[in-house]
């Protein structure tokens, strides 16, 4: 178990290698629990997945359980997610009711596992309930909120507030996504792992493969924007900054993303990209299945620029994976973007297609000034946004959430 | 008299957010009256331990905000002007750029506002500082191990230093100065170094150029 926290020594350094080995040395045999509602697909799973064994290579004792529920329950859940993020939309008393007796169900399902631990993560709205149903709790419950809860439809927010305010701390990306709640609100951004087919090396070959699979020119230069046919992704806009800056030089486009056919407004939104596109055959608009991770790879590390021209973002994981592969990024003014997109550093902000436009030609033009700000780009993902970062954070609350709620918690001597 | 060694510690440093948030000037002396000393620590020195690229004739997040978010220039170059390091505590620190927010009111019609997706949060940090079971003996080995040395170590002795006693001093000078051999080409220049306007892994670098250049000589 302990080489898996070694297989990020050549990438991280010894120094961060031995700085958590050190963190993480009180918490030796700390019975820790994560809670989710999927083992595989979405964020917190691929996130739980690497996060689980590196805790358990430190020496932790840790679990991971995932609750089951009907199909009312995931409709439930959905609805609540979206509602979360501003939706207006109500939840049926009925589907509320078969949201508490799930978590019910399932506290009873795990009620040794999650009585016997010392620390509890309880991830997302799906889970949350099921502190209720724990009348003698003897470890820290903690709920680890993934969504940007900045807007949220006020009833249904005031519903799950009741269920979470009862926590010990819960966790947030930002501090712009959070609702004030009456415990200790952490603050831990997500993170990338670098070892994962969506961002771990590829051979030359396969990139070169890339170019013919796709019909793309190796001789011209290519943006790319890789997310959702929706509308806060600002699909056209990017079009629209392609036809700008091609009038000045040679270019092609790529927008890749899933094809979401249970979503009508994405099929919708993809209707009119592709009316967009109309017979242009320098846009290529690829639909690839949810977990065609190495193709996304492979397609940002043959782009010259890669762009996340978002209205409105989450964190925004796609700018740091494009970060990650040395390429400059030019992405909307909002969200978690501009905690990872610095202007002349890791790339541009911008707010309009012109904008978007200025910065592609700029960017294409000076060959020198973009490679020196993907090297750049690549060394800000390692110190702040790879999974042993994330890792140190989570290690870090464990400390001050088992110890006295001090702003400063010294452990020896 | 024999040298202590010089224990080697490390930490790690949480953000929490508070909840208080700023959308204007009079809104942002308000709270900076009412944040827990937390918030003062976390605004002047936290971004050397978080993701950052920032302008950095705007060290700390005040006059940042006040630049970039304000647009007020003027109060964005008082506020970096601010030398944390000047000020025996946190309350003086605070009163210090009280005084300068206030000023600043005093001399606008209207307190100046953002956008609502531009406010100020206001965040305060938990630090965890624990042992590295390293223990240096001379000033030789300290030049040696410096370079591996993690950021939370090089925050911890040269940065969070300054807040416990002997006050305003880094660890590593302090400790080579307790070598009689030791001679002030080697203590002063580590005392020079501005923490401010930086990066832990700069300092690092700066700091093992230092003892380098002492034991080359």
């Amino acid at each position: 178990m302990e080489e898996y926290l070694e297989r990020y020594r050549p990438i991280v350094g010894d120094a961060v290698i031995h700085h958590l080995r050190q963190l993480a040395r009180p918490l030796r045999g700390l019975r820790v629990v994560h809670v989710n509602s999927t083992r595989e697909g979405g964020g917190v799973a691929e996130i739980l997945q690497c996060l689980v064994p590196l805790k358990q290579s430190l020496g932790l004792d840790v679990a991971w359980e995932v609750i089951g529920g009907n199909p009312d329950f995931f409709e439930c859940t959905k609805k609540m997610h979206n509602t979360l993020q501003g939706n207006r939309v109500s939840l049926s008393k009925a589907l509320l009711k078969n949201y508490e007796e799930t978590n019910r169900h399932n506290f009873e399902r795990l009620e040794d596992v999650l009585k016997e631990a010392d620390v509890v993560f309880i991830h997302d709205p799906q889970p949350a309930a099921l502190l209720r149903y724990c009348d003698r709790r003897r470890g820290k419950w903690i709920w680890r909120c993934h969504i940007d809860v900045s807007h949220p439809y006020r009833p249904v927010w005031k519903y799950l507030r009741d269920f979470v305010s009862p926590y010990d701390a819960s966790i947030w990306s930002l501090s712009s996504f959070a609702q004030v709640l009456p415990h200790p609100m952490y603050l831990i951004p997500p993170s990338i792992d670098p070892l994962s087919e969506k961002n771990r090396d590829l051979d030359p070959l396969e990139l070169a493969a890339t170019h013919e699979k796709w019909g793309l020119d190796p001789d011209r230069p290519i943006i790319t924007q890789v997310s959702r046919f929706d509308r806060f992704k600002d699909p056209l806009g990017v079009i629209e900054a392609y036809r700008l800056a091609r009038a000045f030089t040679p270019l092609q486009l790529v927008l890749a993303g899933s094809g979401a056919s249970d979503d009508p407004e994405g099929a919708e939104v993809l209707a009119e990209v592709q009316a967009a596109q109309g017979e242009d055959p320098d846009i290529h608009i690829l639909l690839l299945p949810p977990d065609a991770h190495r193709s996304i790879n492979a397609l940002q590390r043959i782009s010259h620029v890669v762009l996340q021209k978002s209205l409105r973002e989450g964190f925004g994981l796609t700018v740091t994976e494009a970060l990650w592969k040395e390429k400059p990024v030019l992405g909307g003014d909002t969200g978690g973007i501009r905690i990872q997109v610095f202007n002349h550093h890791t790339g541009f902000l911008v707010n309009t297609p012109e904008g978007a436009a200025l910065r592609i030609r700029y960017l294409l033009r000076h060959r020198d000034r973009l490679a020196e700000m993907g090297k750049k780009a690549k060394a800000f993902v390692r110190e702040n946004f790879l999974i042993t970062r994330h890792l140190r954070e989570y290690l870090t609350l464990m400390i001050a959430i088992t110890h006295a709620a001090t702003d400063r918690i010294e452990l020896d001597g | 008299m024999e040298t202590k060694p010089f224990i080697v510690r490390d930490c790690a440093l949480i953000p929490l957010a508070t909840g208080l948030r700023a959308q204007n000037l009079r809104e942002l002396q308000n709270r900076i009256r009412e944040a827990p000393p937390a918030c003062i620590y976390y605004h002047f020195w936290g971004g050397l331990l978080r993701a950052k690229f920032d302008d950095p004739e705007f060290p700390n997040d005040f006059a940042s905000w006040a630049q970039h978010s304000l647009h007020d220039k003027r109060l964005a170059e008082r506020l970096a002007i601010i030398n944390p390091m000047d000020f025996e505590d946190l309350e003086d620190l605070r009163r210090e750029v009280l005084d300068v927010v206030d000023e600043r009111l005093d001399e606008l019609d209207f307190p100046p506002w953002v956008e609502t997706d531009q406010q100020f949060h206001f965040i305060r940090s938990q630090i965890v500082v624990f042992n590295t079971n390293i223990e240096v003996r001379d000033p030789r080995e300290l030049r040696d191990r410096m370079p591996s040395f993690s950021s939370g170590t090089i925050f911890y002795h040269f940065i969070d230093a300054r807040r416990r006693p002997p006050y305003k001093q880094d660890d590593f000078s302090a400790w080579l100065e307790t070598f009689e051999d030791v001679h002030g080409d080697l203590v002063l220049p580590i005392r020079a170094i501005d923490p401010y306007f930086t990066t832990l892994e700069e300092l690092r670098k700066e700091l093992t150029g230092i003892l380098d250049l002492y034991f080359k000589e």
